[in-house]
Parts: C-alpha cells; sequence; structure tokens
C-alpha cells in the first residue's frame, strides 16, 4: 500500500529570475495544499538572469515526488532538485534576536550565546541583538533558551540549503 | 523617418512596427488564419490592424467565454493552437472559465488579452484587472509583456508552450501602449526555450519493462485518454496497431473517445463513472493495465483503495506530474503517445517471448459475459406517440447522421446528455468529440461547435445539449447566423438539470430542490429570432423526420427534442464506490451485487 508516513523535503530550485515566478510557485503550493515550512529567494546569477528558491516542506513520499513534478513542469523553473534524496546537503538558516534584560538574565544570554557561538551586533544597556546562523534546530534550541531571559523578537531567513561535494544543481 | 535613421543598416533591414502590427505578423508566422474575439477600448490598437490585412480572420463570437470555447473546438478538431482576442477587464474576466476548460483538458489555446496602459497598472485604472494574477492558475503559463521589443518573442513563446509537452493556455496581457509603441519584429526565433524543454523520447529501458509485462500478463487491459488525441492522428493509428497485435481489449476515457475505432471487436467502450459494465469490470479485474495518455481521473477510478486491486500498472504520459498523482504505478513511461506506442509496437515485436494466448483467451470469454448484461440496453416504446428516450434520441440521431455520408463532429453541454452522447456514439476516428471533461462546463459545447464548424465548413457539426445548459451560452446563436455556420443544436430536453435530478433521486431522497428547468423558453421560436431553423419532437413518431429535416437544411438548427424526464442513465459507480460496485439500470433483471451499497458516507461528500 501507499506510505503515508511524512518527512521532511528540502528542495532547491533554480528558476529564470522574471515577474511572477515566486507567485506561481507559492499559488502551486497554496491550490494544491502542500505545505510550506520555509521559503527563501534571491539571485544566484546575474549574467544568466537565475534566482534560487529553497523551500522546506513536508508530505508523504508520493506528496513530495508530486511536488517536485509540479515544480519541474513550470515554465520558468530550470531545475529542481530533492536534496534529501539526493544525497546529503548542508542546510543553514540565519537569525536575528533581540532579548531584552537586565541584571542576571542579561548576564545569561550572553554567556548562552557565546556557547551557541551567536554574534552580538547590536547591545543597549538593556537589550542585545544576537545575530546567528546555523541549522533549523539549532536556532530553534536558542530561541527557546533565549524564551525566559526576555526575548522580545525574532527575524529568520528560512533555510538556504546545497547539497555537499564538488557538483552543481 | 529621420536622417540618421537611414544610415542604421539594421532599420533598414527590419522597419519598425506598431505592437498591434507586431502580434498580428507573429501570429501570421505561426500559421494562424483565425482568431475568436471581442474587442474593447483596451485592444483597439489590433482591431485596427486587424482591419488592414486579410491574413487573419477574426470571429466576433457574443461573449468572451465562448471565444475561448470555440478555439477549443477549433484547436481539438485540427490539432492547431486555438487563438482568442479579448479586452482588458472584464473582457479577459468572462474568459477564465474558457481558460481552466482548457487547462483541465490539456488544450493549446493562445489568448491575448488588452491591458491599460503600463503607467496606469496598479491603479485600479478603468477595466483594469490582475489579468496575469487571475490566471495565474487558469493557464498553463502567462506573460505580462513590458516592453515593445519582447512583444514578437512573447508570442512565438507562447505558442511554443502552449503545444509543447502537455499542451494549455496560454495568456498574453498586453497593456495598449505597447500595442501603440513602434519596435521591431524579428521573425521566429531559433534559440530553443530557456528552461522548458519537455521530454518527448521514452526511456528504451522503461519500454522494454512494460512489454515484459504485458507478454506476462493473463488479464490485460489498453486504457487510453485524450493524450492520444493530443498526440495527433498517428498516435491513434499506432494504437490500433498495437491493441490488434497484442489481442488486448481496449477502452477508452471521456476524453479518448475516438482514439480507438468504437466499431472494433476489441473495443470496450468508454470506462468510468458512467462507462460501460465490461469496461469497468475489466479495469477492477485486469492483471496488467497499460494507461496511455490518461491520467487516473477520480471519474474514472472510483474510490482509489479500491481501484483495480490486483494489477501492474503501466502508465505513458508526457506529463511527469500525473505520474503517481492518484495511482501509485509500477511502470512509468514519459513520453509522447506517438513515439510510446512506436517503441511498444517495436519491442513487443522484437521479444521473443510469447505471450499466454491460453489465458487471454479464458480472459476475453469472460469478457463476453459481462458484455453480455447489455448495460446500455434500454427499452423504447414503439407507439408513434410514445414519450421519446433521450438513448434513443442519440441512436436515431447516430444512424440517421452516418447515411448523410458526411464527417461528423460531435459537441456536448454538461449532464445526462454529455454521457448518453458519449455511451452511444460511436466514434470512428479521433478529433471528432469534444466536450468539456476536467472541468465540465455548461455552455461548452455551442460555442465549441462553432469553432469546429469555422475549421471544417463542410463537416456536419452538432451539439448535443441539454436544454439548461444550452442557455448558458446562447447568444452565440447570433454568431452562427452571422458566418452562416450550420451547427445543429440537438436538445436533449427534459425539462430538468437531468444530472442533478438523477444525484438527488439517487443520493438525496428525492428532494429535487432547484433542479427543474422552469420558465423555459420556446426553443423553435427562439431559433427563429436568432435566424435559425427551429424543430421540436415531442413523441417517436415525429422524431425521424425532425433529425431528417436538421440534417438536410444547410443552416444554423435547434432541434428541441422533448424527451422522458426521469430517465436516468446508467451505469453509474456513484461517487466514492469501486467499480465492481457499478448500479445498473432499472431494466437490469440480473442480481445487482452489492447495488446501491456503493453509495456510502464518504462518497455523499464527493462530487
Ligand atoms: C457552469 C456549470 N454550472 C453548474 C454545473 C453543474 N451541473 C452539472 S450537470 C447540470 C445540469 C445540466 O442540465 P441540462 O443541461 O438540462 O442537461 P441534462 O443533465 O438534463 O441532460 C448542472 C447544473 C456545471 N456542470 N457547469
Ligand atoms: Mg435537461
Amino acid at each position: 500500500m501507499t506510505d503515508m508516513t511524512t518527512r521532511q523535503a528540502v528542495m532547491a530550485v533554480l528558476v529564470e529570475n522574471e515577474a511572477g515566478v515566486l507567485a506561481r510557485v507559492i499559488g502551486l503550493f497554496s491550490g494544491r495544499g502542500y505545505n510550506i515550512e520555509s521559503l527563501t529567494v534571491a539571485p544566484v546569477d546575474e549574467t544568466k538572469n537565475q534566482s534560487r528558491i529553497t523551500i522546506v516542506t513536508t508530505g508523504t513520499p508520493m506528496v513530495i515526488e508530486q511536488i517536485k513534478a509540479q515544480l519541474d513542469r513550470l515554465v520558468p523553473i530550470h531545475k529542481v532538485s530533492d536534496l534529501t534524496i539526493e544525497g546529503p546537503h548542508i542546510a543553514r538558516e540565519m537569525a536575528l534576536i533581540k532579548v531584552a534584560g537586565t541584571g542576571d538574565r542579561r548576564v545569561e544570554a550572553l554567556r548562552i550565546a557565546d556557547a551557541f557561538r551567536a554574534r552580538v551586533v547590536d547591545a543597549t544597556t538593556e537589550s542585545f541583538i544576537f545575530e546567528m546562523t546555523g541549522s533549523t534546530d539549532k536556532l530553534d534550541a536558542f530561541i527557546n533558551l533565549m524564551r525566559p531571559l526576555g526575548l522580545v523578537e525574532v527575524s529568520r531567513t528560512g533555510v538556504a540549503a546545497i547539497a555537499r561535494g564538488p557538483r552543481g544543481i | 523617418m529621420s536622417a540618421t535613421a537611414t544610415h542604421d543598416t539594421e532599420t533598414l533591414a527590419t522597419e519598425t512596427l506598431s505592437g498591434a502590427e507586431i502580434v498580428l505578423r507573429a501570429l501570421k508566422d505561426q500559421g494562424v488564419d483565425v482568431i475568436f474575439g471581442y474587442p474593447g477600448g483596451a485592444v483597439l490598437p489590433i482591431y485596427d490592424a486587424l482591419f488592414q490585412q486579410n491574413a487573419i480572420r477574426h470571429i466576433l463570437v457574443r461573449h468572451e467565454q465562448a471565444a475561448v470555447h470555440a478555439a477549443e473546438g477549433y484547436a481539438r478538431s485540427t490539432g492547431k493552437v486555438g487563438v482568442v482576442l479579448v479586452t482588458s477587464g472584464p473582457g479577459a474576466t468572462n474568459a477564465v472559465t474558457g481558460l481552466v476548460d482548457a487547462l483541465m483538458d490539456s488544450i493549446p489555446v493562445v489568448c491575448l488579452t488588452g491591458q491599460v496602459p503600463t503607467h496606469l497598472i496598479g491603479n485600479d485604472a478603468f477595466q483594469e484587472a490582475d489579468t496575469t494574477g487571475i490566471t495565474r492558475p487558469a493557464t498553463k503559463h502567462n506573460y505580462l509583456v513590458r516592453n515593445v521589443a519582447d512583444v514578437g518573442r512573447v508570442v512565438h513563446e507562447a505558442f511554443y508552450v502552449a503545444r509543447s509537452g502537455r499542451p494549455g493556455p496560454v495568456v498574453i496581457d498586453l497593456p495598449k501602449d505597447i500595442l501603440i509603441n513602434k519596435g521591431r519584429y524579428n521573425g521566429m526565433p531559433e534559440a530553443t526555450h530557456k528552461s522548458y524543454r519537455p521530454a518527448t523520447e521514452p526511456d528504451p529501458a522503461a519500454i522494454r519493462r512494460a512489454v515484459a509485462m504485458m507478454k506476462g500478463s493473463k488479464r490485460p487491459i489498453v486504457y487510453a485518454g485524450g493524450g492520444v488525441i493530443n498526440a495527433g492522428p498517428e498516435a491513434s493509428r499506432l494504437l490500433a496497431e498495437l491493441v490488434h497485435l497484442t489481442g488486448f481489449p481496449c477502452t477508452n476515457t471521456l476524453m479518448g473517445l475516438g482514439a480507438f475505432p468504437a466499431s472494433d471487436k476489441q473495443f470496450l467502450g468508454m470506462l468510468g463513472m458512467h462507462g460501460t459494465y465490461e469496461a469497468n469490470l475489466a479495469m477492477h479485474g485486469c492483471d496488467v493495465m497499460v494507461n496511455i495518455g490518461a491520467r487516473f481521473d477520480d471519474r474514472v477510478t472510483g474510490r482509489l483503495t479500491a481501484f483495480s486491486p490486483n494489477s501492474l500498472k503501466i502508465h505513458a504520459d508526457i506529463d511527469p506530474s500525473s505520474i503517481n498523482k492518484n495511482v501509485r504505478v509500477d511502470c512509468p513511461i514519459i513520453g509522447d503517445a506517438t513515439k510510446i506506442l512506436r517503441a511498444l509496437i517495436a519491442a513487443w515485436k522484437a521479444d521473443e517471448t510469447k505471450p499466454d494466448t491460453g489465458a487471454i483467451a479464458a480472459w476475453w470469454r469472460q469478457i463476453e459475459q459481462w458484455r453480455a448484461r447489455d448495460c446500455l440496453r434500454f427499452r423504447q416504446p414503439t407507439a408513434a406517440d410514445a414519450i421519446i428516450k433521450p438513448q434513443y434520441a442519440i441512436q436515431r440521431l447516430y444512424d440517421l447522421a452516418s447515411l448523410t455520408g458526411k464527417d461528423t463532429f460531435i459537441t456536448t453541454e454538461v449532464g445526462q446528455h454529455q454521457m448518453w452522447a458519449a455511451q452511444y456514439w460511436k466514434f470512428e476516428k479521433p478529433n471528432r468529440w469534444m466536450t468539456s471533461g476536467g472541468l465540465g462546463t455548461m455552455g461548452y459545447g455551442l460555442p465549441a461547435g462553432m469553432g469546429v464548424q469555422i475549421a471544417h465548413p463542410d463537416a456536419l457539426v452538432i451539439d448535443i445539449a441539454g436544454e439548461a445548459s444550452i442557455l448558458m451560452n446562447i447568444q452565440e446563436m447570433s454568431t452562427l447566423a452571422q458566418y452562416r455556420l450550420p451547427v445543429k443544436v440537438f436538445i436533449l430536453n427534459n425539462e430538468y438539470m437531468g444530472m442533478v435530478r438523477q444525484w438527488q433521486e439517487l443520493l438525496h431522497g428525492g428532494r429535487y430542490s432547484e433542479s427543474y428547468s422552469a420558465a423555459l423558453p420556446d426553443f423553435v421560436k427562439l431559433a427563429e429570432s436568432f435566424h435559425a431553423v427551429g424543430l421540436r419532437a415531442t413523441k417517436v413518431g415525429e422524431l425521424d423526420d425532425v433529425i431528417g429535416e436538421m440534417l438536410a437544411v444547410d443552416r444554423p438548427v435547434i432541434a428541441d427534442i422533448c424527451v422522458d424526464q426521469k430517465e436516468n442513465c446508467f451505469p453509474m459507480i456513484p461517487s466514492g464506490a469501486a467499480h465492481n460496485e457499478m448500479l445498473l439500470g432499472p431494466d437490469d433483471q440480473a442480481p445487482k451485487g452489492s447495488g446501491g451499497a456503493g453509495v456510502t458516507e464518504e462518497g455523499m461528500v464527493l462530487v
């Protein structure tokens, strides 16, 4: 029978950098009821006029296979790769994390940030902004630790990902 | 022209044209000879350019939805891309239903929409609509042209996208200033598309695996769909060759009718919700299923968990996203149906393995037993004043139309009449059957028939219609009159939205909520007011004369055939039921199996 267990997939999508391409991708996910856990996009090749979208999604193996096939048939899409099944890959995101507090809580926040290799990019006498890059899990763990210490707000980039080894997408 | 310009060699090589002129040049280079459209402020420059040329004919419809359906009819009956021209705002939004219809049924259409000038886009200008936004999920692809220099390239790209891979509708949104500005037209581009290059050559390994499965089968079936029609007539010829070569039974989807000759002994008829008993039971009981260009639509599969539970499934499709979408298959083959069929035939011949002819003969004996059930049987009382059964009306229409010897094209609206047409008309060739399958759009048949008649002026074109559906695009009678298109509208008038009434009878306790066609027009007078011929038959004794007269006149006709209001369309697999839980007609004497038990609570929520 068909496998109903869900898994996470990280898709790398190379697209023609033209108007509406992001709307097409997002419309595909909403129209067909697929999940988007995170989506990032930026131009990666000015001369070829290409952008790269990284999408983190979840679904049954059949749904993930569908998502890849559906993305692949959009006209301005050059290449789709499911990094999760096509060998090992690196996935990272960056977050800016604002924590406000004084006294012991402030000292503790700074100590944990140091252990997590988060950088202080802004400071006042009663707040810090930490910049941190890492896996989604690591960012989640750090943000959870900051919660009781005066977490104010978080801005995350979403996942950027790339396959390990010498070959390109 | 300034003195400096004459020194410019490039300008000498290619003159500058307005955007509107470039559009028409590019259409002409694409071999377009007719477009279906409706004017308005934003597209006036194109209408002005049309006025000043003779290469392209414009057919003025009476509603933009009809323009798209007409283009679909044109495209499906010729294999060419249908072309539509509409204005901005309401022109574009009116076209949306047609675009989705073409998307669902994979029909190649290019639709040019006017747009407010670029500097007004986003300003809620008069007749502005976010056409590319609205049509993004309604098209295979769409474009907003922001520079006159791109017009020619975009038109050519749109045709390429519309016809390549799995065909579909493409919108080109053209702001008015772009149509007026001057630019160069560089002709047909040579370069291949940067990102869209669908694979058409099948993988030889997949072909070998498929043939091994087919050779090993004891209870095979070929299930062919609209993809075979879209691949062109050669694909239909090859399908027949493969079916004859293998000795396998063959069934067609609604969209695939005509891909295999209906009169062939190996044809089991249409499958699916209103398919034949033998086709559906053969699908249920087969051990190897060869799907060519069909997409395991829910009207075909019934309850997925019970769909053909013991078969190995081969699925040939040009669209990789059709593979494993609804049904897990064992041997996907991606490519063009013509190439796949040719490869399958060659590999079948090259493979030394002998098929299990004994088992296949036994399978045929089983199929013949199912066939003997004669599931499409109906009883037409013969007294001259007896009420006409809708099935009988179609049978007589078929018989009498065949006598004319004319190439005959059938379009339909949506409802019971559509299913009866699919069941009782015998399609021998591809491209003769246009129906709204995926979207099920009432109002499709009349404008689609218009498009067919434009493409085939000497052919017999009949829209088999329901009295409710026909009113959805009835204004097109005026277009028929203007262009002297002798389309025949054959209304099976049961004074009900029959298909709705049937579901209400079977699934909602006979509570006929809002499904009665009250206050109908007098269709004979309606025809006459549209300069057409109006005819009516109310009893069996009148039927042949009315059909004969309809076929004899070289003018548009509405034939109002008053049929039995209570008739239901059988066989029927209720939504959510399995193929072997089919409901058969009241005349079926044999035990009904699980019969009404096929209707489940989960099935009720399905459409
Ligand atoms: C535009 C549109 N609206 C509603 C429906 C739902 N629908 C499907 S069949 C049908 C009734 C069609 O009645 P009629 O044209 O008289 O055909 P019959 O079933 O009686 O042959 C309706 C309302 C539809 N398919 N399309
Ligand atoms: Mg009706």
